[in-house]
């Protein structure tokens, strides 16, 4: 199963950071990704600008067409900076993962498992599912 | 209690590799690394629940499987000054101090697919020790009881032993072939998850995983050689058709009858990026990155109908040069039919046929069959197709294959059943 281990950081955290040596920073998550990648269970992974005033936006679906704005955020100000999605076993393994990540007081890891074929049975009828279907008897007919 | 358990079985999955290569390093015998470290799980099983998790659990461990070594010394009365000095060596070192170096885990993933062991036995070794399954996992994966993995583990630990295997890599002349041993335990894991030779499952995702997780640990290991690349590229890019590849009932859909689009594009992306790392190495393209690079061909093609069907015959031909092999001439004939017509590819496996090559499996009729039938020389295709069917060791490809004869007979003279001509292309 697959695991996304979607990281956050609070405005403490974002100041915590701000007085540390970025380059232990970057040297430390570096050395946990190697442990990842040695453990062959890193699919994906990478972080986001924490630039949100001018390079992120918000689109809000409450309105049609969705209304795209500056934000907010959400209350929190809990921002989403980072994801990885990793390989497991169980939600032991996902866990004993998600806590060796070098983050600091303030931050968080929220962890979820990625959805996969399983999440979707029962809804065989749906378009997509049907129309491989038809695709299937339209090439046993040709 | 159940709660830790899992725990335990989550640290293992992570630290076995660490764990057993440092405790082999020690008592120069993976055996016996292995039962230290089993005797440390079961204290961990004691003392986790009492006094919590430690802060790192490997660490953990491995400190009290090396006291245990330790220990059995002591009473074996063998403590000479070697054993003295880890003794000491073992005292000084805080758990914040374990240091495991990958030369070990590298040396541990030779040992267990050392050719002294059978192939079974290598992988339920390269399971339990290198992947760090539990043997319940290993035992569920591959439809056996716990109490068969558990002996095939225990034999192969005493095989070792007694044939006094050093705990190391091979030497530079016996690199490749015992490299290439490495390669072909991971993906038999693989192929046995990908289409599963016998049972009635068509696709067992978590051993192709397994495999996955193995391939790009070993590669990680082994930066500078191409083929341990090709090997995780190729399995990336099967694996990739994964969700397309079983209807909801789990009866099989060929390849060229799956819908693309369900295809997983990231994997995809990360096999061709693995291609791209063997080929940067520059020493030419192996077995294994001359699969992925066919893998590649079907992964980039919209439509089975857009396929580059010539380009996937120069590969074949390739691999064909490479490491002659009847599968892979059946596989060229099956690309040859696509890409020129089912005539000359006919021809092709007639040789075989006249070679008495792949006796026994349902693979030569099946394609056979197939290719008889697109010719519309029907009667002799569906018996050719009923061989193969009688042949097939797993329940979904013989019901395919009776099904295809089961078409041909409805349909009297079939031309150009194109997509059954293309399923054996893959």
């Amino acid at each position: 199963m697959k695991y996304m281990l979607i990281m956050r950081a609070t405005d403490d955290a974002k100041k915590a950071y701000k007085e540390m040596d970025f380059n232990e920073v970057i040297t430390k998550m570096g050395q946990y990704n190697e442990q990842l990648i040695k453990a062959g269970v890193l699919l994906a992974g990478d972080g986001l600008s924490d630039d949100v005033e001018t390079t992120g936006f918000v689109v809000d679906f409450s309105s049609t067409p969705p209304a795209v704005t500056d934000g907010p955020y959400g209350e929190t100000h809990e921002l989403f900076n980072g994801f990885w999605i990793i390989q497991v076993n169980s939600k032991e393994e996902a866990a004993e993962w998600a806590s060796r990540c070098p983050l600091g007081p303030g931050s968080k890891l929220e962890v979820r498992r990625v959805t996969d074929e399983s999440d979707f049975a029962g809804f065989e009828d749906n378009e997509y599912l049907q129309k491989e279907v038809e695709w299937r008897k339209a090439a046993e007919n040709a | 209690m159940d709660g830790i358990s899992a725990r335990v079985d989550a640290v293992w999955r992570i630290e076995s590799a660490r764990i057993v290569a440092t405790l082999a390093k020690m008592t120069g015998d993976v055996g016996a690394a292995e039962d230290l470290a089993q005797d440390a799980l079961v204290e961990a099983l004691r003392q986790w629940p009492r006094d919590g998790v430690p802060e790192n659990p490997g660490a953990w461990l491995t400190a009290v499987a090396k006291r245990r070594a330790i220990d059995q010394w002591r009473r074996k009365e063998r403590l000479d000054d070697r054993y003295r000095a880890m003794a000491s060596t073992l005292d000084e070192s805080a758990d914040d101090a374990w240091e495991p170096i990958d030369d070990d885990v590298l040396r541990l993933v030779f040992t267990a697919c050392h050719p002294v062991l059978s192939r079974e036995a290598q992988v339920a070794l390269t399971l339990r020790t290198v992947a760090g399954l539990s043997t319940e996992e290993i035992a569920r994966l591959y439809f056996v009881p716990v109490a068969t993995v558990q002996q095939r583990i225990v034999r192969a630990k005493k095989t070792i032993s007694a044939a006094r295997v050093p705990f190391d890599t091979p030497e530079p002349s016996e690199w490749k072939e015992r490299l290439a041993g490495v390669l072909s335990v991971i993906y038999l894991v693989f192929t046995e998850g990908y289409a599963a030779t016998s049972g009635t499952d068509w696709i067992r995702t978590d051993l192709a995983n397994e495999a996955l997780r193995l391939g790009r640990m070993v590669a990680s290991l082994l930066p500078r050689e191409p083929e341990v690349h090709a090997l995780v590229a190729l399995m990336e890019l099967q694996a990739a058709r994964f969700p397309s590849r079983t209807r909801a009932d789990g009866t099989p859909i060929l390849l060229t009858e799956q819908d693309r689009t369900r295809w997983d594009r990231a994997q995809i992306l990360r096999g061709r990026a693995a291609l791209a790392r063997a080929d940067a190495l520059g020493s030419g393209r192996g077995p294994y990155a001359l699969q992925a690079a066919i893998a590649e061909v079907h992964a980039l093609a919209p439509t089975p109908e857009e396929t580059d069907w010539p380009r996937i015959v120069l590969l074949y031909e390739a691999l064909g040069r490479l490491a002659p092999n009847p599968v892979v001439e059946l596989n060229r004939a099956a690309a040859v039919a696509m890409a020129t017509g089912p005539a000359t590819a006919l021809q092709i496996v007639d040789e075989l046929v006249e070679q008495g090559a792949l006796r026994g499996s349902h693979l030569l009729p099946g394609v056979r069959g197939e290719l008889l039938g697109q010719l519309g020389r029907t009667d002799e295709a569906i018996s050719e197709l009923q061989s193969a069917a009688a042949l097939a060791g797993n329940e979904r490809e013989r019901d395919v294959l009776l099904e295809k004869a089961a078409r041909l007979r409805a349909s009297g003279i079939r031309d150009g059943d194109a997509a059954a001509r293309r399923d054996a292309a893959e």
